[in-house]
């Protein structure tokens, strides 16, 4: 071989990574919605978080998401407060962090447009707190990108968050999350 | 030649291979890091006061603080006063913040009838990241004015003369999530003093803190030296220590403080208890933050 059939060799591996990694689909701003409200709320208690980090290998299903509890807004700065300062303590622990992967990734064909119904399990790392999790939801291909849907409760005494007496009954004690990314291509 | 190269081309493909194998421990990173940004170091108190100064920390814009404050009577005043109890002076207020680092609020107090208004602005925040301050700078301007009858109405009285200002620059750090400690220049003017001898213009400093004990209840304290102004007998630096607690909804700030006043004007030049002689109030400022327009969040 010369010199000029190992560069185009080397260009070919190159493309052959890039391809590789185009694996990978990836967001950073993400959507997480945390709603703690029960009926007898007086007001709706939800954060809304936009910058959700997730990466999705589509080859081997794994999955992970990362988000700043800083990064939750709620309609009331106190709630804000609260929920930073004395409910998540997000100076001590500022990441929430969820590494797992879709069990059944088989199923899924990212090559082609459609809604695939997905399961996810994995570990939910929430105020210096991991636990198992797992919860179905939806990926919908369409064009090379891909949106991800899933919804799942928490219970907050799990992740050691605990609620006053004097509250207790205006906070609900598992929380519905709800997780929506557009996902693109990771280069 | 050729071999060194095709040495050198393995080795890349064989690390190009084994870095995509170890990428799949964390994904996250191959999105790369999070450039540090600035950001602001909030809740350094629970509430825009220490106790009874201000503190370096600011309403959240849309939101309006309602404050009412409670002085009892002198606890040396004994069983028959119920330890100060059956007498109570109190003031009203309505704080609003407007900007993340502009408030101004109102008040009233029933102690000489008084109604006092301010403006709060930090040029600079304390903060981390790039750029950052350690500290907090936040000035306060005060306007206070008197409701009682003249004290000689026989003589020629002017409405300036119920005015009195104060001017305060608050430099304020959170050292820890549980220490904060602030240091506050103070002038006082006031339009007109009742002794000729009296000086219109009063300097202090002011020391205030908390100290967090648990996530819903820290202690705090408010002294005031003053420095230049102080007149010669029956008057005191004053001194309150006290508890936050918070409810949930409220903050409760239950104190102990040898001021009457609850404005600057009055804490700073005319406290006249002792902390020795047990001439000291319990007192409380109870605090209420009503959220009065949805914040705006980025999308």
């Amino acid at each position: 071989m010369n010199m000029k059939q190992y560069f185009l060799m080397a260009t070919a591996a190159l493309l052959l990574t890039m391809t590789t990694s185009a694996q990978k689909y990836f967001t950073k701003t993400g959507r997480i919605t945390f709603d703690a409200t029960t009926s007898s709320s007086p007001e709706k208690i939800e954060g809304v978080n936009k910058t959700a980090t997730c990466v999705l290998d589509t080859k081997s299903g794994a999955m992970q998401f990362a988000v700043l509890m800083k990064g939750f807004l709620f309609e009331r700065a106190l709630m804000e407060e609260h929920f930073n300062e004395n409910y998540v303590e997000s100076n001590k622990f500022p990441k929430a962090e969820f590494k797992g992967s879709i069990s059944n990734n088989d199923a899924v064909n990212y090559s082609k447009d459609g809604t695939y119904t997905v399961t996810v399990k994995g570990k939910l790392t929430m105020h210096g707190v991991t636990k198992d999790v797992e919860t179905t939801g939806k990926l919908t291909v369409t064009g090379g990108k891909i949106q991800a849907v899933a919804s799942f409760n928490a219970m907050l005494s799990d992740y050691s968050v605990s609620i006053p007496g004097l509250v207790a009954d205006k906070v609900a004690k598992t929380a519905k999350i709800d997780v929506v990314c557009s996902l693109e291509p990771l280069k | 030649m050729n071999k060194l190269v095709q040495g050198l081309l393995g080795l890349t493909l064989l690390f190009g291979s084994t870095n995509l194998l170890a990428q799949e421990e964390d994904m996250l990173k191959l999105l790369g890091e999070e450039k540090p940004k600035k950001e602001r170091i909030k809740y350094a108190f629970k509430s825009p006061r220490v106790i009874n100064g201000h503190s370096m920390e600011f309403l959240n814009p849309g939101t309006m603080d309602f404050r009412i404050l409670h002085r009892f009577g002198q606890l040396d005043k004994g069983y028959k006063n119920f330890f100060g109890l059956d007498q109570a002076s109190m003031r009203m207020g309505f704080d609003f913040g407007i900007l993340q680092n502009l408030m101004v609020g109102i008040g009233r107090s029933t102690y000489r009838k008084e109604v006092d208004a301010f403006l709060k602005y930090a040029p600079i925040r304390q903060s981390t990241g790039p750029w950052h301050s350690p500290v907090t700078l936040a000035f306060v301007s005060g306007i206070t004015m008197d409701g009682l009858d003249w004290a000689d109405p026989t003589r020629k009285n002017f409405f300036t003369s119920r005015l009195g200002f104060y001017f305060e620059a608050i430099i304020g750090r959170k050292f820890s999530e549980a220490f904060t400690l602030q240091i506050v220049p103070t002038m006082v003017h006031q339009n007109l003093v009742p002794l000729e001898t009296d000086p219109n213009n009063i300097y202090a400093l002011g020391v205030g803190g908390r100290l967090k004990l648990s996530q819903r209840v820290a202690f705090t304290w408010d002294y005031s030296h003053v420095l230049i102004g102080m007149p010669d007998s029956g008057y005191y630096h004053p001194l309150s220590v006290g508890f936050d607690i918070e409810t949930g909804g409220h903050v409760f700030q239950l104190h102990f403080s040898n001021a009457t006043g609850m404005n600057e004007r009055a804490f700073i030049t005319e406290t006249t208890g002792r902390w020795g002689k047990a001439e000291v109030r319990f007192g409380f400022n109870l605090s209420r933050v009503f959220q009065i327009k949805k914040p705006k969040h980025k999308e």
